[in-house]
């Protein structure tokens, strides 16, 4: 049970993931799934609840923290046009892998946080966009709404409230790209996961050009506790301007690597010390990336920040999706930024030159560079690019793809000073 | 199937398609998931097998050609019996999945991206996999291995081998 002292919350996602069979209705059910849900259903409005959501201080789970109350309210009312909403559940930024657990462990948790949404946002049919990858985990997902559906919790008229929603698991098929929303409602659609210009921005124009909102999977499952509990005590937790909990998916160079979900402002050194484990080899990381592989890495100075969306942003990086890959001092930090240059060339979708291009060149230069190849002036071209694609096309794939170089250069000039040749052989 | 015969969904897979189509507000939404599908049915997604997908959801071939080139699920080559997916992205490779790869291909006399004369093994990189907590990360025929090792591998390869002999 989430406590009602908003002082006392240390989860909410997770409150009920290691409950067993917690995938199955009737277990979810016994433990308090939907409890709530007639409730929302019968005496809150949809007015109150974006309000409620508002108060509440969420912001998105999946990347880009923008403010889910917001968010909704943008989707503009009576259109005649059916509203959409799509679960972003594509977890495809590298160190990435939370939603998983809550897609196979409590299903039940998303699906209600989706009705709720759905119901406050006027919707009739929402979709789960799942990574191509993860079809355990859709097989789970389908599982736990046939048995939704079978007991009047999706459908027509759902427990008799006059309100109907219908939801399908859409499984995606290996592109990084369509976890940009846009890109997601293109991918939706059948066709390539190319993201749109903005505006217009989904909420006014999405899903087969329809008002359309998407949220990540922790976002969604975050809204029956607040509905529950109310706004304002979700903003009570937390840290100000990051409310709530977070999980948190700690990979690489640490002794319990896994998913933690901590109340926001929760020191990284705590998490990484206390419940992590603590490094592989030595005290300090040698570097961290915070927020999955797009956030610019941080280094040992940053140790004792606390992991909220401004004090990260004045690190100088990004909370984005919560995924922590850490490095000890036996990481090649010049061999990570190599492979994650071949991610991003790899996964640029190829609409935007500087992007296209751009990529390309970053990976080239950077084997080079872990070959012991590249020339100073290399490495000039390496920084030109890098900053030059930055900002500069229609998504921020290449804002991505230039952090890891960009941070190479700007945290490690001696390792990259040692690896270049003075001369050409 | 064998290579001349026309590629045909069951009867109990038009079914299916039928329903998906349904949930959604076009039939272009039913690409990805009808090409799991046939990809499934018919071990890979060969040209006829495009055109096939085509018809059946009312597309253009171009349509279908450029989801299927878009997306690397998505195969166009048939590959091995089993298809071993290795995660190399930064995680994993923290954790030894570039001395993996070699592992497995130093076994099988196979270079990354190649299949075994006999057809049972493929190997290939991909991208993070979404699971970094259990890295090194393996799919194999779309089932999460995690915690992979050289010993690991080497008795699922002994294993399977065992299997396909019997």
């Amino acid at each position: 049970m989430i406590p009602s002292d908003p002082k006392q919350v240390t989860q909410i996602c997770f409150d009920r993931i290691r409950i067993p069979d917690q995938r199955r209705l009737e277990v979810a059910r016994a433990n308090g799934a939907y409890s709530f849900l007639p409730t929302v259903l019968n005496e809150f409005n949809s007015e109150q609840i974006i309000e409620e959501v508002k108060k509440s201080g969420l912001r998105g789970r999946g990347g880009a923290g923008f403010p889910t109350g917001l968010k909704w309210s943008f989707v503009p009312r009576n259109t005649g046009k059916p509203t959409y909403l799509l679960c972003n559940a594509d977890e495809g930024e590298p160190g990435t892998f939370k939603d998983r657990d809550i897609m196979r462990y409590d299903p039940h948790l998303l699906i209600e946080g989706m009705i709720m949404a759905g119901y406050a946002l006027g919707v009739r049919d929402a979709y789960i966009y799942i990574r191509g990858e993860f079809v355990a985990e859709a097989r789970v997902l389908n599982e736990a709404i046939a048995e939704a559906y079978a007991a009047n919790l999706l459908g027509e008229n759902i427990l008799g409230s006059g309100y109907s929603m219908h939801l399908t698991v859409h499984r995606g098929a290996g592109a990084y790209i369509c976890g940009e929303e846009t890109a997601l409602i293109e991918s939706l659609e059948g066709k390539p996961g190319r993201p749109r210009f903005k505006p217009p921005f989904p909420a006014v124009e999405g899903f087969y050009r329809c008002p359309t909102v998407v949220n990540n999977v922790e976002t969604l499952s975050t809204i029956p506790a607040i509905l529950k509990h109310g706004g304002d005590w979700h903003a009570a937790i937390g840290a100000p301007n990051s409310a709530g909990c977070k999980i948190f998916s700690v990979s690489g160079h640490v002794n319990r690597p896994g998913n933690y979900e901590v109340p926001m402002g929760t020191p990284l050194k705590t998490l990484i010390e206390d419940y992590c484990g603590g490094l592989k080899r030595g005290t300090v990381p040698k570097a961290i990336i915070p927020g999955g592989s797009s956030a610019p890495w941080l280094t040992s100075e940053h140790y004792e920040l606390p992991l909220t969306f401004d004090d990260l942003v004045k690190a100088g990086s990004m909370l984005g999706s919560g995924a922590i890959i850490v490095m000890d001092e036996t990481a090649d930090v010049i061999k990570i930024a190599r492979r994650l240059s071949h991610f991003y060339a790899h996964e640029s979708c190829g609409q935007c030159t500087p992007c296209r291009e751009g990529t390309g060149w970053l990976e080239r230069l950077m084997i080079r560079l872990e070959a012991g190849k590249a020339r100073a002036s290399d490495i000039e071209v390496l920084r030109d690019a890098a900053e030059h694609m930055a900002g500069r096309t229609i998504c921020a794939l290449a804002d991505g793809a230039a952090a890891p170089v960009l941070s190479m250069l700007k945290h490690f000039p001696e390792e990259v000073r040692a690896r270049v040749v003075e001369k050409a052989a | 199937m064998t290579m001349n015969e026309a590629p045909r969904f069951s009867e109990e897979r038009l079914q299916e398609i039928q329903a998906l189509v349904a949930r959604y507000p076009g039939p272009q939404s039913a690409l990805l998931p009808v090409l799991h599908m046939a990809q499934e049915d018919f071990g890979y997604l060969s040209l006829d097998v495009q055109k096939y997908v085509a018809e059946v959801l009312g597309l253009t071939l171009i349509q279908v050609r450029e989801v299927v080139t878009f997306y690397t699920m998505f195969r166009e080559q048939p590959c091995g019996k089993y298809l071993m997916e290795v995660c190399t992205n930064a995680s994993c490779m923290l954790n030894g999945a570039d001395e993996l790869v070699r592992h497995m291909c130093d076994k099988l006399g196979i270079k990354v991206g190649e299949t075994t004369p006999d057809g049972m093994f493929t190997v290939t990189e991909v991208e993070c996999a979404g699971a970094c907590s259990g890295a090194p990360v393996v799919q194999i025929n779309n089932v999460y291995h995690e915690n992979v090792d050289a010993a690991y591998i080497d008795a699922f390869i002994e294993k399977a081998s065992k299997e396909d002999a019997a």
